[in-house]
């Protein structure tokens, strides 16, 4: 699954923008996931701080 | 706010406030619709905009203008500088602006002209019937209400999620996404009229640093890299950290952004049945400076002007709203764009003794009109080889 570190998070929604499947909202400064989530990992890869993991369920 | 607008416009940014301003100055019913509680906050900006650019919207005005930019330089992998002059003696070139008072500005004139606004509302869903955008569900403060509007335009930014729940996948690929950093930064030694560009793989990877300076001492140090070459201990945030630790040691950072400047093609389309994609959301930022500002306020205002040919016609159809896109393509904005990502697309591949050779080539450039172009045309006068590996540049450049 996909841990977002709120700590580190920006909340600049540049995660939001490289996700395909749309499970990504920013929400003023609270970033939702979607239950359409795969676990690819690339918003974890453009994040521009590092407040994206993808954990093992 | 009513239940039903001529225009509903999704994000209080440049390109939704511009929008608005031009649709209730026609005597339409417009609304702007922002998720956050203040117009301008947080900035996700390097804040640069040219000065021909910003005076065809808005008159320029200390109170939004942090600073005037005179020049600008572009610095080698190895250091080099290349100065980048207007010929235009002392001539003013650009502006650095305050996008907390510029953005909320914008918003002002439009309220002015009879717009309404609505901050901390969100927009969660479009409301769609027979396959056509006809408004939006909105949330404030727990509880959510239908807008129906002749025409929405998403106007909101590089998360362009509005369009996304119409069906229009607005998906950034991960290579054209510019992973970026910002701190505003200030008691460090700059010059206070040269926005700055610093090349290099290692400094900037597919991307560049930035130096915008925001007054004598002060500036947005920024940087933007490709979403490909981001990755744990090689972030944007570690690069500018480098960066500044090298060049700012003693510098005192006031402000620390973050952010995704999308430096892709343009949508393939900007419209939809009962909607209009402006500025960010529709991926019209320049793919070479990542500047977005002057081409949200174009499409905004565009998009608005053929929304209300439309609705005085009745028909707010993909059709009848598709003279926005062909129009913005075939104007300036679209070819920049258009000229500039195939700029991009070969400065990304050049190796760093390429970048120093180019950037070697000159060291002070005088611009008769300050554009990427001009430059472009510069740099090739100076590296001749160059026209034949921008080969497909070769028509558009002309």
């Amino acid at each position: 699954m996909l841990k977002v570190h709120r700590d580190i998070c920006g909340y600049c929604g540049c995660c939001v923008s490289v996700c395909k499947e749309g499970a990504l909202e920013l929400i003023d400064a609270y970033l939702e996931v979607g239950q359409d989530c795969s676990n690819c990992g690339v918003c974890a890869k453009a994040c521009p701080v590092g407040a994206l993991e993808v954990v093992p369920e | 706010m009513k239940g039903h607008y001529d225009i509903l416009i999704i994000g209080g940014g440049p390109g939704g406030a511009i929008a608005a301003r031009t649709a209730a100055k026609a005597g339409l019913s417009a609304c702007i619709v922002e998720k956050r509680p203040a117009i301008g906050a947080p900035v996700r900006c390097a804040e640069g905009i040219g000065m021909g650019a910003l005076n065809e919207f808005v008159r320029p005005d200390p109170c939004f203008i942090s600073a005037e930019m005179e020049r600008a330089a572009l610095v080698a992998p190895d250091g080099t500088t290349m100065t980048l002059d207007s010929e235009t003696a002392g001539g003013k070139v650009g502006y650095v602006l305050d996008r907390k008072f510029f953005d909320r500005e914008l918003v002002w004139q439009a309220a002015e002209q009879g717009a309404d606004v609505a901050v901390k509302t969100r927009a969660s869903a479009p409301l769609m019937k027979d396959g056509k955008v006809c408004g939006a569900k909105v949330e404030f403060l727990g509880s959510s209400q239908e807008v129906t509007a002749d025409v929405v335009i998403a106007a909101d930014g590089v998360e362009s999620k509005f369009s996304k729940w119409c069906g229009i996948d607005t998906t950034v690929p991960l290579r054209e996404i510019m992973s970026s950093a910002q701190y505003v930064m200030t008691d460090i030694d700059i010059d206070p009229h040269c926005t700055v560009f610093c090349l290099g793989n290692e400094v900037a990877p597919q991307g560049y640093l930035w130096v915008f300076p925001k007054g004598d001492r002060t500036a947005n140090v920024g940087i933007g890299i490709s979403g490909i070459k981001s990755g744990t201990g090689h972030r944007a945030k570690d690069y500018l950290d480098k960066y500044t630790a090298a060049h700012f040691p003693n510098g005192k950072t006031i402000e620390y952004i973050v952010g995704g400047v999308s430096v892709c093609r343009p949508l393939d389309c900007t419209v939809a049945d009962g909607l209009m994609i402006v500025g960010d959301a529709a991926r019209v930022v320049d793919p070479l400076t990542g500047g977005g500002i002057y081409n949200a306020m174009f499409t905004g205002d565009l998009a608005a002007k053929v929304a209300i040919g439309a609705i005085e016609e009745g028909d707010t159809s993909k059709a009848a709203l598709m003279p926005y896109d062909a129009t913005w393509r075939d104007a300036k904005v679209g070819k920049t764009i258009a000229r500039n990502y195939h700029i991009k697309e070969y400065l990304i591949k050049l190796t760093d003794d390429k970048l120093n050779a180019i950037i070697q080539s000159a060291s002070c450039v005088n611009l008769k009109e300050f554009s990427t172009l001009s430059l472009v045309k510069e740099l090739i006068k100076r590296n001749p080889k160059l026209i034949l590996e921008l080969a497909a540049l070769r028509e558009l450049i002309k």
